[in-house]
């Protein structure tokens, strides 16, 4: 019985929360019904805006991807660098702060003019915001190596390159999958806000931010949290890829994998 | 036998200090001969991990001179062999991949380092484990790894920095009784750190006591027991007593400062 309720909880959590949600809606004067649309109505405008949903979640998913994928290769490159000294790390490192504090909403603009809307604009946001993360904790990883073990590779006369492929590289993927997994979390956000602020509507180009300007524009409440409905789903598409991932490269071996009873 | 009774490693008035830090070790002078078992022993901070780390050329000496083989420590690389305090195994690499990878630094062909790893892992009793993964294994079996990974390059010396010593006494015991068992087929010359007496008389036919801040060699002593040795030489009175001797001796070392 306790097992079957633990079970069931999250599913009653679930529909605790829509039944609170009818309750708001129906305690809202008949004035103010407006502003919270009811769990029914964001059904519907799943049903009636479906190809524009799914036709922008498409243009920001694969924006996002773009500038995902850019980030990791670029960050794993620069990590690579920057892990040779400490004096390599001090030189580049408030740099990389400047570009990391700078806000989003202020690049955007001077992107717009240097590239044009659209999704060159929405990759770069993306790459920007994913970018930090990664290089500092795939950097930490590739500094974070046993000394012992650099001791050994020293002793067998490994050169550098395998010290770096075989022991560095690999000893660090914990530490690259967690920066992976933050860095996932925020592209599918990066790719939305690039497409508000900096996308472009033409031909179908436009993403899951341009429908948030329109609804937003015509007070279509159901349809905007429809959006941000895809919106979350996309982040959990692209967790879930780097669950996957980081399942692949590490169960074998990381203890983050291990069974409870090893 | 003319040759037999050339040092195979010879340390002559060695000094370090790390830097311009304070000195670690003082005119240390020893000599070991092919075959001999040398266990160094002394209370923390008289480097005795450092002398090891001298010997491999992972660190270079401050003063004096350090031969070995006839070489200076960092071009006799391929002639030694590091265990370490901790198993330090490549986590992501099985058992058989672990023991390989000097051999695989050296650049050998894979034909014969197949054939390398599964004798030495059979020499320490783990050739059914060869596709486990570290994690799999217990804290006896990694230092297994990680003595048939040393074992691999066929050492002519091995260097063994209190590889027990986080194990529990049997399985100390245990491994004591193979790695000396090992020794019988092939014949390396070997230098021990512990802090354990008992593990450094039952293991070495000298053992050389340290002084500490800074490190100094303080006494000798010899341990005549033949080889092989088994538990039955653990169990000897004369084991016991030699033991306490050297015990003692500790004592009055640790008593200097």
């Amino acid at each position: 019985m306790p097992a079957l309720v633990r079970k069931a909880l999250p599913f009653l959590t679930g529909v605790g929360m829509i039944l609170a949600w009818y309750g708001v809606c129906l305690s809202l004067s008949a004035d103010q019904r407006f502003l919270l649309p009811t769990p029914h109505e964001v059904a519907r405008a799943f049903v009636d805006k479906g190809p524009a949903l799914w036709g922008a979640a498409l243009n920001t998913g694969g924006g996002a991807l773009i500038g995902f994928a850019l980030a990791v290769a670029l960050s794993f490159l620069l990590a690579l660098f920057l892990s040779l000294s400490p004096l390599v790390r001090a030189s580049f490192y408030p740099y990389l702060m400047i570009l990391q504090m700078t806000p989003i909403i202020v690049i955007a603009p001077i992107l717009i003019l240097w590239v044009g809307p659209g999704l060159k604009s929405v990759v770069i946001i993306t790459f920007l915001i994913c970018f930090f993360p990664m290089v500092v904790n795939t950097t930490q990883g590739l500094i974070s190596t046993d000394s012992n073990l650099v001791a050994f590779f020293r002793m067998c006369k490994a050169t550098k390159w395998q010290e770096i492929l075989l022991l560095r590289v690999p000893a660090a993927l914990p530490y690259f999958f967690t920066g992976l997994r933050i860095a996932a979390t925020l592209a599918p956000i990066g790719a939305i806000v690039g497409d508000y602020i900096a996308g472009n509507s033409a031909g179908g180009q436009g993403g899951l931010g341009f429908l948030t300007i329109i609804y937003s524009s015509q007070f279509q409440m159901g349809a905007l949290f429809a959006t941000a409905a895809v919106g979350c789903l996309l982040g959990f598409i692209f967790v879930a890829g780097v669950i996957a991932l980081s399942w692949l490269a590490l169960h074998k071996w990381h203890d983050s994998f291990s069974h409870a009873d090893s | 036998m003319e040759e037999a009774q050339l040092p195979i490693v010879e340390l002559r008035d060695v000094d370090k200090r790390y830097g311009e830090g304070p000195l670690i070790l003082d005119k240390i002078s020893f000599s070991a001969k092919r075959g001999d078992f040398i266990t160094l022993i002394g209370p923390s901070g008289c480097g005795k991990s450092t002398i090891l780390k001298l010997i491999s050329g992972l660190n270079p000496i401050s003063g004096g001179r350090i031969v070995v083989d006839g070489l200076e420590p960092s071009n006799a690389v391929e002639k030694l062999a590091f265990v370490f305090q901790e198993p330090t195994l490549l986590p992501w690499r099985t058992v058989a991949q672990n023991v390989e990878v000097p051999l695989r630094l050296h650049g050998s062909d894979p034909k014969l380092r197949s054939e390398v790893v599964r004798k030495s892992l059979s020499l320490v009793g783990l050739a059914d484990r060869v596709d486990y993964y570290p994690r799999q294994l217990s804290g006896g079996q990694k230092m297994r790894v990680s003595i048939a990974r040393a074992l691999s390059v066929s050492p002519r010396i091995l260097l063994l920095d209190e590889p027990f010593g986080a194990l529990d006494e049997m399985t100390r015991d245990h491994l004591n009784e193979e790695l000396l068992a090992i020794r019988q087929q092939l014949a390396w010359t070997a230098f021990f750190v512990t802090h354990s007496v008992a593990e450094a008389v039952f293991l070495s036919n000298r053992i050389i006591v340290l002084s500490a801040n800074p490190g100094r060699v303080y006494n000798e002593v010899r341990v005549d027991f033949p080889y092989p040795r088994t538990e039955e030489t653990r169990e000897s009175a004369g084991f016991q007593k030699l033991v306490a001797e050297v015990s003692k001796i500790l004592r009055s070392v640790e008593r200097l400062h």
